[in-house]
């Protein structure tokens, strides 16, 4: 399977009263075009550091990132978001949706920031949003939505201007548990059908058996590289 | 990118009022009190400047403002008449004098002589009367909020007996005038009349008032008459900027209101600082979204430029039309008579304000740009 994202021996360090923190120490793995990758760890282990990094908001203290054969860790900053801006999707925890925009201009924010014309950004991102059963929906301010159809909205923001990595951080966190099943199988979709790569950042095990590949973290390494099904033996996980 | 800048920006009704609400409040309390102040430092001068006619003043050289009369000798009148350049020459008495009413009240005025031919120096604006009818001996004219102040709820009329110094004075023309600063009421009698009534002195001539030949220059004009009869002579911005000058050296009035309208300025600084910076930082994690979705710093900077620019531009409007109405409405109050709001003082607002602005954004702006856009991978 053909990889989105090759990194290579990154480690990140944090200052901290005068000394150095080592938030992710020397690690190495790939993410795959047409999977759901699953980043799994306790609180603290580094996940939020290696998400930031592979979407080129943080750099790294060392090592290496290729996104889509492009060296991200080679590029200034300036570059960066402009890479940012055309091959990765996020979807936050909490959204993130503008409370003044509809759930259309919210979804279209990355085509606005290409410079695409409103009318264009805004065709697409209703027809986005009506794919994802958001129909009537569109023009609604967000505080109008339900959680849900909010997280709706980040995933049509995500998918906008059609980008190969989308990463998700904790996308159910603030979803009741049926929601929660919804927005993954549509996340779902999107890696199988589209042929994207998605890497989701997680805590909830309910959802572990949407992915297709599971990297375990502790302690800023990668302990685990697992299927989906040997992690749930492993964790005993029904 | 402008629709979303600007949807942000009044997309929080309450938010957006309040921005509005400071940059408005801070343009109406630095304009009102700057021109308040401006006016009535101008008032020191009302005088000079409402004898239009003439271009130089000439005086005695140890005057050192308006309200200072050193009498000269009336030769003095004649000497100034012979400089070359000189197309006329006038006297013009000014000075403080006591009125006694018919019920036996008393009331200090500013008596004020003209020429009894020319009427140079006369108040320009009848309210009832003519101003021709000083050349009468024994004839005054009072000005429209001095007559209220002495006759209060009194119907304007003519034909008022005074006392000056036991003369009897009569009044028979009420104008209207641009009030002064000592707010006594003011007495137009011919420089005759006005020579009869005020307390005798041996030297009787406060003031000369000069016009100058066509094309004479008013500085060379000013030396000569200096050079040849040793008075001093000064241009009627020159004298009145030296009144305007000598009160705001001299007396604690400039103090208190550079206070007050220093006082206004910090609070309007800090009204309009504090409801931008935090409408910035109110929003920093939307900024913080964005930057990771791919927004550049300079598109946020223009985004925040835009909003900053709306919010001054109409905060500004509704400060400055807000003081033009309070101007309007207080017009025919005695204080605050003739007071305007000058271009100035709102060329100066507008710069204070989007100067103050655009620091607000630029400490705001530091925060967005140092932003960490991981801040939204945070909960």
């Amino acid at each position: 399977m053909q990889q989105a994202v090759i990194f290579s021996n990154i480690s990140k360090d944090f200052p901290l009263d005068g000394r150095k923190i080592r938030v992710l120490d020397n690690i190495s793995s790939d993410i795959r075009l047409g999977e759901m990758t699953m980043l799994v760890g306790p609180s603290g282990c580094g996940k939020t550091t290696l998400i930031s990094i592979l979407s080129g908001i943080l750099s790294t203290t060392e090592g290496r990132v290729d996104i889509m054969g492009a060296a991200l860790t080679d590029m200034p900053d300036t570059k960066k978001v402009l890479f940012r801006r055309k091959n990765i999707g996020f979807i936050f925890q909490q959204y993130n949706l503008l409370p003044a925009l509809s759930a259309a201009e919210n979804a279209a924010i990355p085509l606005t920031a290409a410079g695409v014309s409103n009318k264009k950004a805004l065709a697409r991102a209703r027809a986005l949003l009506e794919g994802m059963g958001m129909e009537g929906q569109t023009e609604k301010l967000p505080r109008q939505l339900s959680g849900g159809q909010q997280q709706r909205v980040a995933i049509a923001r995500s998918l906008v201007h059609n980008p190969k990595l989308i990463i998700c951080d904790e996308p159910t966190a603030a979803l009741d548990a049926k929601t929660g099943l919804q927005v993954m199988q549509i996340l779902r979709d999107i890696a199988n059908e589209k042929n994207r790569a998605v890497l989701v950042v997680t805590h909830d095990n309910r959802i572990f058996h949407f992915g297709d590949r599971i990297l375990e973290m502790s302690d800023g390494r990668i302990t685990g590289d697992y299927t989906t099904e040997d992690f749930l033996k492993k964790e005993h996980i029904e | 990118m402008n629709k979303i800048a600007l949807k942000i920006l009044m997309g929080d009704k309450a938010k957006y009022l309040g921005l509005i609400f400071g940059v408005s409040f801070a343009s109406l309390l630095m304009a009102q009190q700057v021109s308040i102040f401006v006016n009535l430092m101008a008032r020191t001068a009302s005088v000079i400047f409402s004898v239009s006619e003439a271009d130089i003043w000439v005086m005695d050289t140890r005057v050192r403002y308006i309200e200072e009369v050193e009498p000269m000798r009336d030769m003095e009148l004649y000497n100034v008449r012979s400089v070359e350049g000189v197309k006329w020459a006038v006297p013009f008495h000014k000075g403080l004098s006591t009125i006694r009413m018919q019920d036996g009240l008393t009331q200090q005025v500013q008596l004020i002589g003209v020429d009894d031919v020319s009427l140079v120096g006369i108040c320009p604006e009848m309210v009832l009367g003519d101003e021709r009818a000083i050349r009468k001996p024994q004839t005054a004219m009072i000005d429209k909020n001095g007559y209220v102040f002495t006759w209060p709820g009194q119907p304007l009329e003519l034909g008022r007996e005074v006392e000056i110094n036991d003369h009897r004075v009569i009044i028979n023309a009420i104008c209207s005038i641009t009030p002064n600063f000592i707010t006594f009421p003011t007495m137009y009698v011919s420089y005759n009349t006005a020579l009869e009534v005020a307390p005798p002195t041996r030297k009787k001539l406060p003031f000369i008032l000069v016009k100058a030949q066509e094309g004479q220059n008013l500085q060379r004009l000013k030396k000569r008459i200096t050079d040849q009869t040793g008075l001093q002579a000064l241009t009627q911005n020159e004298f009145a900027w030296r009144s305007i000058n000598y009160v705001l050296q001299r007396t604690g009035i400039p103090i208190n209101f550079t206070i007050t309208i220093t006082l206004g300025v910090i609070i309007g600084i800090a009204i309009t600082t504090q409801t931008f910076y935090m409408f910035i930082m109110e929003n920093l994690k939307q900024f913080g979204a964005m930057k990771a979705i791919g927004f550049t710093n300079m598109q946020l900077l223009r985004m925040v430029l835009l909003q900053a620019s709306i919010v001054g531009l109409t905060g500004y409007c509704i400060g400055i039309g807000l003081t033009a109405l309070f101007f309007e409405v207080t017009k025919d109050a005695p204080a605050l008579q003739g007071f305007i709001l000058p271009w100035q003082v709102m060329v100066g607002v507008f710069c204070t304000i989007f100067l103050v602005i655009l620091l607000s954004i630029v400490f705001s702006l530091r925060k967005v740009f140092k932003l960490d856009p991981a801040i939204v991978f945070k909960g």
